[in-house]
């Protein structure tokens, strides 16, 4: 407690706010800067310049998150690396065939995702609790406990799926190897260690919420995290009956991927907005809750677009096409309010990387999961295109525009804080970098994505339309000069997005280095006591 | 820049963030509602053997399954047929459902679906498996139980790619996995999957009425 007060104390002498934690906003900019500057220098003394590395001033909070972030990161290059050996498998069957095999590394790539995307929805989650809550982190032991428990359980799942690979049939090898279900392939141990971890993690978001201040995103926050990790129980059991199996297994993936996910990302958002723009908290948190309810009203009977095809009843044909269609619906919220507070900002943000990311993430997650899930959720199209390249379409553009997007904006968001509130705005000294490594990686992902697609509507007429679904047929589908083209075009853009994820890391190393100015004062008023404005802010 | 904070704005009740609040809540718990309700009578409905015919009893390896267009649904939908025991072998719904269940287990440890869909999920390298008992390229039915074990015994050498180069890898399946599997893929084929995957053609099956495999 004496520490976090010290800290506390020197933060507020470093930035020279009276606000505490929700101002990060001075009333001259000018002056502020140069304030801020001597001031962090003679205060601190020992603090290091703009631009210099400074870990040790982080609160608890955003020390367990650049953790958090690295890991991810790494998982992020495991995931790259895997994903091009799968796509060269297609193209070269013979390829590490009987060493590495497609099923293998296909798994890795999904698992590797799933589980960095964890790692940066908790980094970015321990990145805000302390600033939301306004008091320090309620167990940093456990949660220090939690993540070093966590990656060294990862870790030995992955050496098991890349050296045991498979095992005899029978619940031994489930609870020990591998769970042989798309996704959620971590053996039964690791769910178990991943609950413990995932609980001790919740103690710490809803404790430090409790000890200090709610708001309206840590509200929405906690309550998703319990629906988030309740249901991935329903993941954890074992049943003959593979309709049974698959029911359940769809109440994980789709209710994180298309319910709670997104409104994980919609509060990540929410404060990225706040913080990044100076965007009023009040409507910021008026449009969360339209998205709440929008993203839950759709989302989990759009659970129903799983249910056409794996033996359950026919009503879930209108239930789950119905419902589904609707979900782009609340994608839609998302552009609006961001592109909204972003313009009435004048797009003047201090983090011009994480600003550019977000807007990429409001677009991407309408784009890739919105209008690339929309275009086969309805059963008419969904009978042609369900188990084919199609979805691996959606997936590939939805994973990317919904979720990579919003973690590299909190990346951004840190990695300013890191090399110690350095200028991040316009003329950033290396800023190509960041550019680059932008538009690289989603011309890559588009480009897979657009191949993935050409690929599915061929083998969705080929195989299916004509073909009879035999197969015969599908190989036919998948012989067909169309698809063998479009794959080698994923390889070639896969490559493409590879160069430009390697470039996003080499810029969250560099990135400030050399800068000599403050981060850019945005004005705005985090007005979390405010009262009386609702969607809009009300000029007159 | 932002909203003059000195005079109370003036906002409509469907601005307001009062409203949304609720609206959030009530929808969530609602659609919940929804959600817990439909699963209950799912559930009813998908256990193996109910009445509702949709998921077979694990004893239907026990029958010759077909596969025929339902005028009324204008789809085709399995139809059971009439006794023939899988590896000539009577089994009650208890012995079924184990060597299911061991066919099930197999095919989740030695990681399947990463390569082939089961009910169209999964991954997209290997045919789909939802009618693999059924499939045309077995030639015909009294040929078919031992193609199969043959196939997935030495996927190798048996490969038939198409000229995708594909082959599957040996699996190194005990013998018991081998009949698992293939009561696995026999009792999946007969359930009703609303005419999915589309046109499936299965292999030349005759009168459903008669015996033989």
């Amino acid at each position: 407690m004496a520490g976090w007060l010290f800290l506390r104390r020197r933060r507020r002498a470093v930035l020279g706010l009276a606000k505490g934690f929700h101002g990060t906003n001075g009333d001259s900019p000018a002056a502020g800067g140069l304030f801020l500057r001597r001031r962090r220098r003679t205060v601190l003394g020992q603090a290091k310049g703009f631009g210099q590395f400074d870990f040790a001033s982080l609160r608890i909070g955003q020390k367990l998150a650049v953790h958090y972030f690295v890991v991810a990161m790494v998982l992020f290059l495991a995931q790259m690396l895997f994903g091009l050996l799968a796509a060269w498998q297609f193209l070269a069957p013979e390829f590490l065939f009987g060493v590495l095999d497609f099923n293998v590394n296909r798994m890795v790539h999904i698992n590797a995702m799933v589980v960095w995307m964890l790692y940066g929805f908790i980094g970015s989650i321990y990145w805000l609790v302390e600033d939301e809550a306004g008091v320090p982190l309620v167990g940093p032991r456990i949660a220090k406990a939690a993540f070093w428990v966590l990656t060294v359980a990862v870790t030995i799942v992955v050496v098991v799926y890349l050296f045991v690979q498979s095992g005899p049939g029978d619940a031994w090898t489930l609870w020990l190897i591998n769970e042989g279900r798309e996704y959620i392939e971590a053996p039964r141990w690791a769910d178990i260690g991943i609950v413990v971890c995932m609980l001790a993690v919740f103690y710490n978001v809803a404790g430090t919420f409790l000890a200090g201040r709610w708001s309206g995103i840590s509200g929405v926050l906690v309550l998703d995290l319990v629906a988030l990790a309740g249901l991935y129980l329903a993941g954890m059991f074992y049943t003959t009956n593979l309709p049974m199996d698959q029911y359940w297994w769809w109440w994980v993936i789709h209710l994180w991927v298309e319910a709670t996910w997104e409104v994980l990302v919609g509060c990540i958002m929410a404060w990225g907005l706040i913080k990044t723009l100076g965007a009023r908290r009040r409507i910021v948190t008026t449009w969360l809750y339209v998205e709440v309810a929008l993203m839950f009203g759709s989302g989990i009977l759009g659970l129903g677009h799983h249910y056409f095809w794996i033996g359950t009843p026919e009503y879930w044909l209108g239930v789950g096409g119905f419902f589904s269609a609707l979900e782009p619906i609340p994608l839609v919220a998302m552009v609006v309010h961001a592109v909204y507070d972003a313009g009435r900002h004048a797009f003047r943000a201090n983090n011009h990387p994480a600003l550019a990311w977000l807007i990429a993430h409001a677009f991407g997650n309408f784009l890739g999961a919105g209008v690339w899930g929309f275009m086969q959720t309805l059963p008419q199209i969904n009978l042609y295109t369900h188990g084919t390249q199609w979805s691996s379409s959606h997936g590939h553009l939805a994973f990317f525009g919904a979720y990579v997007t919003i973690i590299v904006t909190m990346i951004y968001i840190a990695v300013q804080r890191l090399r110690g509130n350095v200028w991040m705005s316009a003329g950033l000294q290396g800023g190509w970098r960041w550019k680059w490594a932008l538009g690289l990686t989603h011309l890559g992902m588009l480009g897979m994505s657009v191949a993935l697609l050409i690929a599915g509507y061929e083998q969705s007429f080929v195989e299916r339309a004509i073909g009879g679904s035999t197969w015969q047929a599908y190989f036919e589908g998948q012989t067909q000069p169309w698809f063998v083209e479009a794959m080698w075009w994923r390889m070639a853009f896969g490559v493409l997005m590879t160069f430009g994820v390697v470039l996003l890391l080499w810029d969250f190393a560099r990135i400030g280095v050399g800068e000599e100015r403050p981060m850019k004062v945005v004005e705005g008023v985090d007005d979390v006591e405010d009262e009386g404005v609702g969607l809009v802010a009300v000029s007159r | 820049m932002v909203a003059d904070e000195a005079e109370a704005p003036r906002m409509e009740w469907w601005a307001s963030e009062d409203f949304w609040r609720k609206c959030a809540i009530f929808v969530t718990g609602f659609m919940a509602l929804v959600l817990v309700l439909l699963t209950f009578h799912t559930l009813t409905v998908i256990e193996a053997g109910s009445e509702a015919g949709r998921v077979p009893a694990y004893s239907v390896i026990n029958h010759r399954i077909g596969y025929e267009f339902d005028d009324e649904r204008n789809f085709a939908v399995p139809v059971i047929g009439p006794l023939a025991p899988l590896f000539g072998e009577m089994l009650s719904e208890e012995q079924a459902r184990r060597l299911v269940d061991h066919g099930k287990l197999t095919v989740q440890a030695r990681n399947c679906m990463n390569c082939h869909t089961l009910l169209g999920n999964g991954a997209y390298y290997a045919p789909d498996l939802t009618k693999a008992w059924l499939d045309p390229g077995w030639g015909n039915e009294a040929a078919r139980e031992t193609l199969m074990m043959r196939f997935l015994d030495d996927p190798i050498a048996n490969a038939r790619t198409f000229g995708t180069g594909r082959r599957m890898p040996d699996q190194n399946l005990t013998d018991a996995e081998l009949r698992g599997v293939v009561a696995y893929l026999k009792w999946m084929s007969a359930i009703d999957t609303n005419g999915f995957p589309h046109g499936f053609t299965p292999l030349p099956q005759g009168p459903l009425t008669g015996g033989g495999q």
